[in-house]
C-alpha cells in the first residue's frame, strides 16, 4: 500500500515536472525574455542544483548511497538535538517568568502592607517596580511561545526526516541488490534528490532554531543575572531592596510599641493584687499565665 | 505538481492552480524586490494559504523532489534574499 502510493506520487512527480517546464516555457514564449523567473522556481532549482553537484562529486553510485545514508543519520541526530536544545531554552524561560511573578506577588505583598502602615511612598514604589517586573514577564511569555513554536517545528521536521531515512534505506537496499549500471542509476538520482531537498530544508530548520535560540539565551542570561545580583529576588532571605528594609522597619517598631502597649497593661493591671496579697499574687499570676498558655494551645 | 513550503512538508497541487500560484507568487517577488517587509507578510501568506488548501499533503515517507518550493511562513525579506542568492542559507545536502 505505502509502496504503491509512493510509485504513484513519484510518477505524479513526473509529469507535474514536464507539464511545469511545458507551462513555464509557454508562459516565457508569450511574455518574452524579460518574464522573470518566480521565487518558487528559482527556489526548487538551487536546491536541485545543490543536489546534482552532490552527486557529480561522488565517483561510485553505490558509495554515494552508503555516504548519503550516513549523512542522513548524522541531520537526524542533529534535529533531535535542536529540539532537546530549544526545550531546554524553554523551561528556562518558563523558571524565570515563575522566579519573576513570585517576586511581582510579594511587591504586591508589600504595596498592601505599606498603604496599611500610611505610607502611601513605599506603596507607590513598589507598584512602580511591579508594573516594570509585569512587563518583562510579559515579554518572557511572548519569548516562550516563540520557542514553543519552534520545539513543534522541529519535532514535526524530525518525524518527516525520520519517516523519510526509513524510506531511503529501504530503497537503498533495493537499488544495491538489483544492480546494473544504467537503471540504478536513475534510481539513485530519484532518491536521492528527494532526501536531499528534504536534507536542506531540515537543515534549514535546525540553523533558524539556533539562530533564534541563541538570542534568547543572551537575553536570558542577563536576566538570569539580574536575579543573582539580588536585583529582582533576594533569594537569600535578607532583604535587600530598600522598601524590604524600611517595610521591616516599620512593623519592627510597631511590633515594639504593641509590646510597650501590652506591658503598660500588666503593669496597670498587676499593681493593686501584687500589694494586697504580696507573694501569693506572683503565684496567681503565674497560674494565670499557665491558663492562658493552654487556652491558647 | 510537487510544492514544497519550507518547513512544513511537500503538497501536491493540480497543474490547473500553476497560473494561479504564479500571480501570487508575483505579488511575493515584487514585496522581495521593493523589500516591502510589511507587503512581504500577507503576500506569502496568501501563497502558502493557496497551497495548504488546494494541494494535499503527501506521506512522510515519500521520497521526491519538489517543482516548487516556497519559503517558510515566517520568513522575513532578508531571508529570502538571501535563500536566492549565489550561497543561500541551503546547507549542502552530502
Amino acid at each position: 500500500m505505502r509502496l504503491r502510493r509512493r510509485v504513484t506520487a513519484r510518477e505524479r512527480c513526473g509529469s507535474g515536472t514536464r507539464s511545469f517546464t511545458s507551462a513555464t516555457a509557454s508562459d516565457a514564449g508569450l511574455k518574452g525574455a524579460t518574464d522573470a523567473m518566480s521565487i518558487m522556481k528559482r527556489m526548487s532549482m538551487i536546491f536541485r542544483a545543490k543536489a546534482s553537484k552532490a552527486l557529480d562529486k561522488a565517483e561510485d553510485p553505490r558509495e554515494t548511497l552508503d555516504y548519503s545514508y550516513q549523512k542522513q543519520l548524522e541531520m537526524l541526530q542533529k534535529v533531535r538535538r535542536g529540539v532537546a536544545d530549544v526545550a531546554t531554552s524553554r523551561k528556562r524561560v518558563e523558571l524565570q517568568a515563575t522566579q519573576m511573578q513570585q517576586q511581582s506577588d510579594k511587591l504586591q505583598g508589600q504595596a498592601q502592607q505599606a498603604l496599611g502602615a500610611g505610607r502611601e511612598d513605599l506603596a507607590r514604589e513598589a507598584l512602580t517596580r511591579r508594573a516594570g517586573l509585569q512587563q518583562q514577564i510579559s515579554d518572557l511569555q511572548v519569548q516562550h511561545a516563540q520557542l514553543q513554536g519552534e520545539e513543534e517545528k522541529l519535532t514535526l521536521a524530525s518525524q518527516r526526516l525520520q519517516a523519510k531515512v526509513e524510506s531511503f534505506r529501504t530503497r537503498k537496499e533495493t537499488i544495491k541488490a538489483t544492480y546494473t549500471a544504467a537503471e540504478a542509476q536513475t534510481k539513485i538520482n530519484e532518491a536521492f534528490s528527494g532526501i536531499s531537498e528534504e536534507m536542506g530544508d531540515v537543515g534549514m530548520a535546525i540553523q533558524r532554531a539556533e539562530d533564534k535560540t541563541a538570542t534568547m539565551q543572551a537575553r536570558a542570561g542577563a536576566i538570569d543575572e539580574l536575579i543573582a545580583s539580588g536585583a529582582l529576588d533576594d533569594a537569600s532571605g535578607q532583604p535587600s531592596d530598600d522598601i524590604a528594609r524600611e517595610l521591616e522597619q516599620l512593623s519592627a517598631g510597631q511590633d515594639v510599641d504593641a509590646e510597650i502597649a501590652a506591658m503598660k497593661a500588666q503593669i496597670g493591671s498587676g499593681d493593686q493584687p501584687k500589694a494586697l496579697e504580696g507573694e501569693s499574687g506572683a503565684s496567681t499570676d503565674q497560674a494565670q499565665a499557665k491558663r492562658q498558655q493552654e487556652g491558647q494551645s | 505538481m510537487i510544492v514544497r513550503i519550507l518547513g512544513e512538508g511537500q503538497f501536491d497541487v493540480e497543474d490547473s492552480h500553476l497560473d494561479a500560484l504564479n500571480e501570487l507568487d508575483s505579488a511575493v517577488e515584487a514585496a522581495v524586490d521593493s523589500k516591502d517587509e510589511a507587503a512581504f507578510g500577507p503576500a506569502l501568506a496568501g501563497l502558502l494559504d493557496a497551497v495548504r488548501s488546494w494541494g494535499t499533503a503527501l506521506p512522510e515517507d515519500t521520497l521526491v523532489d519538489s517543482d516548487l518550493i516556497l519559503p517558510p511562513s515566517d520568513a522575513k525579506v532578508d531571508e529570502v534574499v538571501a535563500l536566492l542568492g549565489d550561497e543561500g542559507l541551503i546547507p549542502d545536502a552530502l
